[in-house]
Parts: C-alpha cells; structure tokens; sequence
C-alpha cells in the first residue's frame, strides 16, 4: 500500500536525530571559520545527552525500512550540520561502501573495522575515471603503486583507502582496478587537507602514492584479468553509488530543509502568511516564491525516498539512484539561493547560518557524479544507449 | 511506514488502463481536438469501465473501491492518452466524491445512485470564475440565506459538460464561508453558456454559468446545516490534475524519444547531442517528482488526512513542469513541432490549458 506516514518508531528515531543536530549545529559556525581545528571531536554535550535520550524502540517490519530511514536520518543530521558530529565518527566512508560491494569474504572480514576512504579523482580527472593515471605494477607478490590523488573525503580520518589505479595503461577502463592501501603503509602520504567553499569541518585530503608496495591480495575483488567488454573493470565497485547517490542527495535536501525552516520563520516574523490553500497570484511575491521552492524539495525527497525505498525491496534502482541525484543537485542550489534572496541581505550575513548552507550544500551537485553525469546516465536509460553512444 | 508499494490491484488498473489509453485514446486524440468534440461512443466505451461506479459505496449501486491512489494511478494512465479524454473519461468524479466524502445521508441517498447506471451520467463541479486571479477557494460568487433556502448569485466558467450535467456543485462565498451547493440545471435564473472556445484540450465541452438569484432549498447545501470544507473539494481535484499532469509529461518524453533517436541533423541522431539529451533527462526526473508529490497528496486524501499542502505541492510543481515538459516537446521536434500533423502542440495547449486550472504557479 502506498503511505508516506512514518510510524511512531520512526518518528522516535528521527526525533533523536534531530535533538542531535540541533546540539551540532552549535558548533557549526566555528567550524566553519576554523577549518583546521580538525577533527571535530566528541562533543562536549556528548556524554550528558546520550545518558537522558529516551530509548529509540528497534524497528520491527512494519516500520519503514532500515534504506529509508537511512536517507531521513541523514537529511535529519544534515539539518543541524553537514559534518559536525555529537560524536567522534565511527561511521565508514565511502570506501566501505565500496569494500562491502566488491569486496571477498575474506577483504569484508579484514578490513570492514577500519574507516575507508575512496580516492579515485585525480588531478587531471574526475568525471570521467577511465583516465586515472595512478598505476599499479605486480612486482613479485606485491602492487607497487605511484599516483596522486585529490578530493578524498574523510581523507583524513580514515584508516584505509580504496584507491583506483590502471594495471595497464593501454586497456582503457578496462585496466582500471580498485586497491586496499592502509594508512601508514610507506610511499602513503596525505601532503594536505583541501580548503572549500563550504562543508569545512569535512575532512578532504590529497594523497600521494611514491612506490608504495601493498600485497597482492589487496586488489579489491581480487580479479587481476583484463575483461574485453569495456566497462567490466568497476561494474561492481560503480553499484556502490546506487546506494550512496540517494544518501548525498538526502544530504544536501537536509540542509535545503535548513534553510527552508529559517526562511519560515523570518517570514512569518515579518508578517508574511504562508497558505496553502490559496493561489499564488493573490499572495506576497514572497509567499509564492517560498511555496515554490518548499515543493522542489518535496518533490526531491520523495525522489530519494524513492531510490531507496527501491533498494530495501531488492529492486534495481540505477536510474532511480541518477534521478534523485540530479534532482536534489539542482533542487538544493535553487532553494539555498533561492531562500537567500527570499530573505534579502540578512541572508547573506554571517550571523546566520544560512549563507554557510548555500555553500555547504554547493557541493551535492559535483561530488560523486555530477549533475552533467547523472544527466547523461539517465538519458543513456532513456535511449537504450551505451557509454560510446553518449558521452 | 514510507512505501511505494502498489497493490497488485492496483498494479492491474494500471496495466489494463495503459492498455485502453494505448487503443482508445492516443488514436482518436487529435481528431477531438480539431473536431472540438468528443465522439458519443467513447464516452459510453469508458463509461462501462465502471471507473466512476467504482468508487461509489456498495449501498448506493456502486463498487465501493473508492481509493484516491487508485484514482491517481488511473489519471496518470489516461493521461498519457490525452489529457481531455481523460477528464472526459472521469468527468463526474469531483461531484461524485464530495458527495461521498462531505454529503449527508440523504444527499448520497439522492444522488450516487444515479452514476452508477448503464448510461453515461454526470454532474460537474463549479469552482473556476472568468475574472483573473480567480481563486476557487475564495469565489466572488455569493449565497445568501433566505428562510429555508440559499439565493445564488455569480458566475462560474470552465464548467465540464454544461450541456449535460445533471447538477452543478457551486462553489460560493455564504457569510464568511464557503461553502458547496447543488444546483440542477434546470434551476430558474440558471443560465448555461454555449460551449467555450478554449486555446486547449478542445475536445472538452465546457461552459459558463450564469446565477442570477437562483434559489435552491437549505438541504442543497453540500455537508446539510454543517455545510462542508471547500478545502477538501478543491484538494481533490489539485491531485487529479496534478495525476494528470503527470501522464501528460510522460506522454511527451515518450513521444520525443523515439524522435529524438531518429531524427539526424550534423551526421549523427539529435539523442546524442547533450543539450537535446539533457532536456529530456530533466523532462524525466520532473515527471518523476511531480508522480511521488501526487500520491503523497493521493494517501493523504485516501486516508482522511489535511492534504491541503500536499496538494498543493503536487499541483503546483505538475503544473509548473509539465508547461516545460511540453514546451519543450515542441523544441525537440523542431519546425515539426509546430506542425499539427504531430501531437506536440496539441499537448503544449493542453498543459497551458490544464496548469491554469485551480489557480496560476508564480514562474
Ligand atoms: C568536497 C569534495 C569531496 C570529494 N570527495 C571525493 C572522494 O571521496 N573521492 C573521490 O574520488 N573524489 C571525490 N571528489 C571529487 C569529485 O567526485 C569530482 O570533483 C567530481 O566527480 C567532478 O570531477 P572534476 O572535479 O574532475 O570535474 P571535471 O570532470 O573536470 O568536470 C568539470 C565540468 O565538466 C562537466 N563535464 C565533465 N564531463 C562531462 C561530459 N561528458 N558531459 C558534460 N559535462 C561534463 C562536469 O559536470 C563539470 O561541470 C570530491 C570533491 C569535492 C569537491
Ligand atoms: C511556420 C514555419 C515556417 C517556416 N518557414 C520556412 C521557410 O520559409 N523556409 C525554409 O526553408 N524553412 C522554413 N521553416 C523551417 C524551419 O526553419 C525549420 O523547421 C527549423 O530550421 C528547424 O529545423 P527542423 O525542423 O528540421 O528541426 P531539426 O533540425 O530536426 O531540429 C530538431 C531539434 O534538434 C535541435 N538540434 C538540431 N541540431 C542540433 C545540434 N547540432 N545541437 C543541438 N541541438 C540541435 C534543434 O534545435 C531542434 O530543437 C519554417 C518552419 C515553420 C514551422
């Protein structure tokens, strides 16, 4: 039956949530005029605010799945702040994603403690991977790896890195291949933390690799062939995304909620009724334009919601995981634009949070896959057509 | 629970109307729209679907498988026909479900059992007014309260099928409320327009109404001396719309896609230039969203809920795409887009038709 009720557990779990980010968003000014006071640590808060939680009942089948609640509680956090967190993170990164994707029984087993990280841009690619120049050259039973890589979240904190690197260079895409590097291995350097537009207290780094030697059952996957069809070579660790896609474009939804919440509020402190009953032409300019960007952001989360209600039910959600993506991504740099010129100069001002929200939720729309590149995977969809045939 | 489940019935309803949108609409749209008419036989074909009967409660002749997500999932799929013969297809449903939803006993008693005949039978909702800015929620439209009976007086316009409705539920401004009265049409001081030369879906009869001091007993008051909530009534059909909306914008990236691929201009397919390709992934991911904002509003009518906002968003951001949708269907096809051998105007005239309905979106 189609519903879009949350259930009293749900709502339990989300109302933590958002107790937690409001104690977040506390700190989120400072972290963003100090970016290299980092890591955040365990908030001070912490220990007080867990021990008087209620406790969060554990969902049983007729609440709404663990993919979608996934989606609402990172929005939920993302509401307080994009990367302040109550606690120390224990969460993985995105190389986990990858690792529980294409990873043996035996990499799982090893390395899913650890935090990963996922490096695969470089300085001279992004979007498109299958120009990765890091290499990976078998000498004895050992990868020897040199290349650089940039823009890896969580570079900092992790423990380990998938890293993707060409075992020949002359294969194209096909030669491209994922590595588990641990942090501390010799030839690993982070030379620095990257400084950005916004989600500073993110910790993204640039690596370095100088014939850095990892053992050859680190190839994730461990499948050393070359396959003939062009995009075998990262079919698996690509999957990845059709999960994580939903959860970045919850992230930046969350902060576009942010930033929705607050332009309510001024409004209505300034006098302006928002109804919704009504039709636009007999209200303020204001109070339309607000009722428009409110409903984009239904609009992309349902769209969310969507993808991943998909995935809990085992379904394919490829597509879907492009389409929420790209949605969001556009969605989320209307509506933090849009609400500052709602609000006029307040919003610019630094008092307030909600010009660090246009910047921190800037980058939903670059990072894994941008918005051109879910475009052109959903009109690929829409066509029947392969990779060759657009790009 | 958030789900997007549809149950197998549901998942059947579609199917079977894709299907009958597929054989008994698409091929007859565009001649009803240069014909400004509807031909009797496919009003009578789609009358014994039973998809108005469906929803009304067994005691009253019907199916009682009322069912706002169900309603929802059948307007996205005639739609995608053709957005007029949808409405067509449906067209007594907002009377019908404010009846169901806010008439008294002997409202239902009076006037369901009549939808669920063997004939084609309707009677028509009257919110929209002809002066702009018209807002349905607040019509300039008036009733006084005389003794036992209301004294209407206004004007309402795209008012479907003025010629054969039964009765008209006009919606009027009654104090500082307002509230929804049934009107027969054969009612003294009613006056019914010819049909309105309309920019879009043509095939549709509408009309204006005229009230002049028409008098209707108390008991025509939609909901009795309780009288009704409008709301309820107008969030209702912004979520049939905003269904319809729907169906039409998957019409349009339906139809441009196999153009798109075949269509070569510079040695290759316009499909495999981005700024064609782009345009058409937007026109997909919108029609996705304004599909998941409609059966939100859907579930929220479906389940009693204030769905005034969800309608609203659903209505809102259909109307607002599907002008883009469709306004760009005509770009892709170039100076064939301009041509009425193809449906791509036709359906760019619907959606500016249809997305002024129920009130105007800021751009
Ligand atoms: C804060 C942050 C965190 C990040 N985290 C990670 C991480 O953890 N791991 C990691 O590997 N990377 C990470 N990235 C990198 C990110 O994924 C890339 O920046 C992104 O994929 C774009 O690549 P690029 O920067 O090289 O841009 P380019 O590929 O140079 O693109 C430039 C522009 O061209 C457009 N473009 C490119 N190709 C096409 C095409 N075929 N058609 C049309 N337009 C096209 C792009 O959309 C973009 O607008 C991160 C980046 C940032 C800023
Ligand atoms: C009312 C009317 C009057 C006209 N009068 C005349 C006339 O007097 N004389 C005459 O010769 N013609 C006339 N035309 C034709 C008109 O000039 C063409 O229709 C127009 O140039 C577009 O060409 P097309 O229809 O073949 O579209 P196509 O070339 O098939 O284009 C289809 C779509 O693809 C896009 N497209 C094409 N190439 C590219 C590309 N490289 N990159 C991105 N997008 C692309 C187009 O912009 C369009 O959106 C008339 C057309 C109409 C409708």
């Amino acid at each position: 039956m189609v519903d879009f009720r949350l259930t009293e557990t749900d709502k339990a779990g989300l109302a933590r949530t958002r107790a937690e980010a409001l104690v977040c968003r506390k700190y989120a000014r400072y972290h963003d005029e100090n970016e290299g006071d980092f890591p955040p640590g365990e908030l001070p808060e912490a220990a007080e605010f867990y021990k008087n939680q209620p406790e969060v009942p554990a969902p049983g089948p007729e609440d709404s799945s663990m993919v979608v609640m996934a989606a609402l509680h990172a929005a939920g956090q993302n509401w307080g702040d994009y990367s302040v967190r109550m606690r120390k993170a224990t969460d993985g990164g995105l190389g986990n994603a990858a690792l529980a994707a294409a990873g043996t029984p035996e990499q799982v087993e090893k390395w899913r403690t650890m935090v990963l990280s996922m490096a695969i841009t470089e300085p001279g690619c992004g979007s498109d991977p299958s120009r990765v120049q890091t290499t990976a050259e078998l000498d004895g039973d050992e990868w020897v790896i040199n290349g650089e890589k940039i823009f890896v979240t969580t570079g900092i904190r992790a423990e380990g890195v998938v890293i993707w690197a060409t075992i020949d260079k002359s294969a194209g895409r096909a030669g491209i291949k994922s590595f588990l590097v641990e942090k501390g291995t010799p030839g690993f350097d982070v030379p620095h933390k990257e400084k950005k537009l916004g989600i500073r207290a993110d910790d993204t780094a640039a690596y370095v690799f100088t014939d850095c030697r990892i053992p050859r059952e680190n190839l994730l996957g461990l499948d050393e062939s070359i396959p003939k069809a062009s995009s075998g070579g990262f079919r698996g660790v690509m999957k990845t995304f059709n999960m994580t896609r939903p959860m970045t474009a919850a992230f930046g939804l969350g902060i576009a909620d942010a930033s929705l919440d607050f332009t309510r509020e001024h409004l209505e402190e300034a006098g302006v009724k928002i109804d919704y009953g009504t039709i636009d032409a007999n209200e303020p300019a204001a109070a339309a334009k607000f009722k428009q960007l409110e409903a984009l952001y239904e609009a992309s989360m349902l769209t969310t919601l969507r993808a991943c209600w998909l995935a809990g039910e085992g379904q394919p959600n490829n597509m879907e995981s492009s389409v929420c993506k790209a949605h969001a991504g556009s969605a989320v740099r209307r509506i933090t634009q849009g609400c500052i010129e709602i609000l006029g100069p307040m919003g610019i001002s630094r008092e307030h949070l909600i010009e660090k929200w246009m910047r921190d939720c800037r980058i939903t729309d670059i990072y894994e896959g941008t918005g051109e590149i879910q475009r052109l995977i959903i009109a690929r969809g829409l066509f029947e057509y392969t990779r060759a045939d657009l790009n | 629970m958030i789900s997007f489940k549809l149950t197998e019935e549901q998942e059947m309803v579609r199917d079977a109307m894709r299907e009958f949108a597929e054989q008994a609409i698409t091929p007859i749209a565009r001649d009803c729209d240069e014909a400004s008419s509807i031909p009797a036989d496919y009003i009578d074909t789609t009358w014994e679907l039973g998809l108005v009967s469906a929803q009304i409660p067994e005691e009253f002749g019907g199916a009682g498988e009322r069912s706002a997500i169900t309603t929802a999932i059948v307007l996205e799929e005639l739609g995608a026909g053709d957005a007029a013969l949808a409405i067509a297809a449906m067209a007594p449903s907002a009377f019908v479900n404010a009846i169901i939803d806010q008439g008294t006993d002997a409202q239902k008693a009076q006037y369901l059992p009549a939808f669920c005949g063997d004939k084609f039978h309707t009677a028509s909702l009257a919110a929209i007014e002809p002066h702009a800015m018209a807002d349905p929620a607040n019509p300039r439209a008036v009733a006084e309260e005389k003794e036992d009976r209301f004294v209407l007086s206004g004007r309402k316009s795209f008012v479907l099928f003025g010629d054969r409705a039964s009765e008209f539920l006009v919606l009027a401004r009654n104090g500082s409320e307002v509230d929804a009265f049934i009107v027969p049409r054969d009612a003294e001081g009613l006056t019914i327009s010819e049909p309105e030369l309309n920019m879009g879906m043509k095939g549709l009869t509408t009309n204006t109404l005229d009230l002049e001091r028409v008098e209707v007993p108390a008991a025509n008051r939609l909901g009795g001396d309780q009288g009704c909530d409008v709301r309820r009534i107008l969030d209702a059909s912004r979520v049939a719309l905003a269904a319809i909306m729907t169906g039409m914008s998957r019409q349009v990236l339906e139809f441009c896609i196999p153009y798109a691929k075949e269509r070569v201009a510079f040695d290759e397919p316009i499909s495999k230039k981005q700024s064609i390709a782009f345009r058409m992934s937007d026109m997909h991911i919108d029609t996705e969203g304004m599909r998941w904002l409609t059966w939100k509003a859907a579930s929220q009518v479906e389940q009693g809920l204030d769905a005034t906002k969800a309608a609203s968003f659903a209505r809102s951001y259909a109307a607002e795409k599907t002008m883009w949708i469709a306004d760009n269907g005509v770009q892709i096809l170039g100076g064939h887009g301009f041509i009425r051998e193809y449906p791509v105007e036709m359906w760019f005239r619907a959606a500016r038709t249809i997305s002024v309905l129920e009130g105007t979106v800021s751009a």
